[in-house]
């Protein structure tokens, strides 16, 4: 199977149901860390990126990430908004004009939104923030993308997933949990915890 | 959860209909959440801009008006407010000779503002950003985000507002906003958290004999728990912490900040046990403030800021202003 429009759409509806059915635990990762307010702004913003695809209607799967990370960025406020929405929109620019992005493709857009989101936030691995879930999943899915669209994108969220766990003994270096120093170790991070989510929605649509 | 609203989503909008309602001097937008002086922009001068999430009233919408803000960008309940947004406000603001965005350092603020700034240049306002971190309870190293922004945002606000009111141009309106942060530090210290509406709890629960210190402003928990003590010692603590890091001596000015939940009658104890300290420690406090100026919802507690003065600094500060939460002088 190919990413096309329709898989990428399904993809941002995916990721707006499965955030909002873990909005609260979201919430209670953030809260025992941060400012408990990262499942309630995400929930907002994906629902801003899904109302923005019903009004725009992309007719490439760029177009829709584009358009998706604009919602977010519009929406969202806080840090995820800019991070995810702007990592959506350079993985939407990355696809160009390809109406049938394959595996390769797909995976080097995931790299460009990568990227995009440690050029804005500066954080790195091991820092305990998204990227610790997004790094490894885009190194997996990249990977496994000779052996096509729903390996790679299942290897993805297994590695984000794996990402997330690994989060938990790490002292935070960036993000308001920084502030806590020693005391944010133990803890799942919050922003690793909902990029698992977006990724296992990936792997999900193309399954 | 007991709060004085019709709903946790209505807060907001809420709030902002009744600042439109009490204060005409206000062009409130109540949609697009921003707040700007009714007679502005004034053309020629450089306009200051603020914003940051919802909780901290009067901070920042309490603070527009002559000779300080030109416009707030409230976003929601401690969440930075988003790019479109302050973009609205710093057109509002904008009356040709470029605008000053004063924002806090927390990481959802500096990015939100820093993608407002860009539209802004695409629209060609020049913007000019001053960060605030003044908060001595984080260590400003590569482990952390960095130093949060709290009580001297307000001290900037009102020295730059006054600077522009009084045709400074844009470098020096946010040359003398970096001089307040680099010359200020806070510390907050939590008897009980805030209550954040949508999320219905406290924002960490504290024992009966615990406090928590070096707290920030969003209810998030600070660096350590400590055990509750006469306010004596609260506050000795809190301005050891400052002074540790930037000496407290010569003129300074003292904020002696409520979180929103502590009665006046216990700040001004706390503002007492201050001014012993300061002028044990042979400084002097010659210009202060005591009450609710920024604020953690209902959380229980204060925060101290000191900010040490210049000749200058003092002349801006005693400058009129007429805003909703501060007004001398005209």
């Amino acid at each position: 199977m190919a990413f096309d429009t329709a898989t990428a759409t399904a993809w941002i509806i995916r990721c707006a149901d499965e955030v909002r059915a873990a909005e609260a635990r979201l919430t209670a990762l953030d809260a025992a860390i941060g400012d408990g307010d990262h499942g309630a702004n995400l929930a907002r913003g994906l629902a801003a990126a899904v109302s923005s695809l019903t009004d725009k209607a992309p007719d490439t799967p760029g177009g829709v990430l584009v358009a998706a990370g604009r919602g977010l960025v519009a929406k969202t406020g806080g840090a995820s908004g800019p991070l995810y929405g702007s990592g959506l929109r350079k993985a939407g620019k990355a696809l160009g004009d390809e109406t049938d992005a394959d595996a390769a493709q797909l995976g080097e857009a995931l790299h460009a939104m990568q990227t995009g989101i440690q050029e804005l936030g500066g954080a790195a691995e091991g820092d305990k923030t998204m990227i610790d879930a997004l790094a490894p999943a885009v190194a997996a899915f990249r990977e496994a993308a000779p052996d096509g669209l729903a390996q790679a994108a299942r290897a993805a969220a297994e590695a984000a997933e794996a990402g997330v766990a690994a989060t938990v003994p790490l002292q935070a270096r960036k993000g308001r949990a920084s502030y806590l120093g020693e005391r944010s170790i133990g803890h799942e991070d919050p922003g690793a915890a909902s990029t698992a989510i977006i990724l296992r929605a990936l792997a999900e649509v193309t399954a | 959860m007991k709060k004085l609203i019709n709903s946790p989503d209505s807060v907001i909008t809420d709030a902002l209909r009744g600042m439109a309602a009490a204060h005409p001097s206000l062009n409130v937008d109540v949609e697009n959440r921003v707040i700007a002086r009714a007679d502005g922009p004034r053309q020629g001068k450089v306009g200051l801009v603020s914003g940051g999430g919802s909780g901290h009233e009067p901070l920042h919408g309490g603070y527009v008006g002559y000779g300080m803000l030109d416009a707030a960008a409230p976003g929601e309940v401690y969440t930075s407010p988003v790019p479109d947004q302050i973009l609205a406000a710093t057109k509002a603001a904008n009356g040709g000779a470029g605008v000053v965005h004063i924002v806090k350092n927390y990481t959802g603020d500096v990015l939100n503002f820093r993608m407002a700034a860009e539209l802004a240049e695409d629209d060609d306002i020049e913007v000019s950003s001053v960060v605030l971190n003044d908060d001595a309870a984080v260590e400003d190293s590569t482990f952390t985000a960095g130093r949060r922004g709290t009580g001297a945002t307000v001290v900037a606000e009102k020295i730059a507002g006054a600077a522009a009111e009084e045709g400074a141009d844009l470098a020096t309106v946010a040359r003398v906003a970096t001089e307040v942060n680099e010359r200020s530090r806070s510390f907050g210290i939590a008897l009980h958290a805030g209550t954040v509406p949508a999320a219905g709890k406290p924002g960490f629960e504290l024992g009966e004999n615990e406090v928590e210190l070096g707290v920030g402003i969003h209810g998030e928990p600070g660096r350590e728990r400590g055990q509750m003590a006469p306010v004596r010692d609260l506050v000795a603590y809190a301005l050891e912490a400052i002074h540790a890091d930037m000496p407290v001596s010569g003129d300074v000015l003292v904020l002696l900040n409520g979180q929103g939940g502590t009665p006046l009658i216990e700040l001004y104890g706390a503002f007492a046990e201050a001014a012993a300290w300061i002028e044990g420690h042979g400084a002097r406090i010659v210009r202060n403030l005591v009450g609710n100026y920024i604020t953690s919802l209902d959380q229980a507690g204060f925060s101290v800021t000191v900010t040490s003065l210049t000749d200058e600094l003092v002349r801006l500060w005693d400058a009129p202003v007429q805003t909703p939460a501060l007004r001398w002088g005209r």
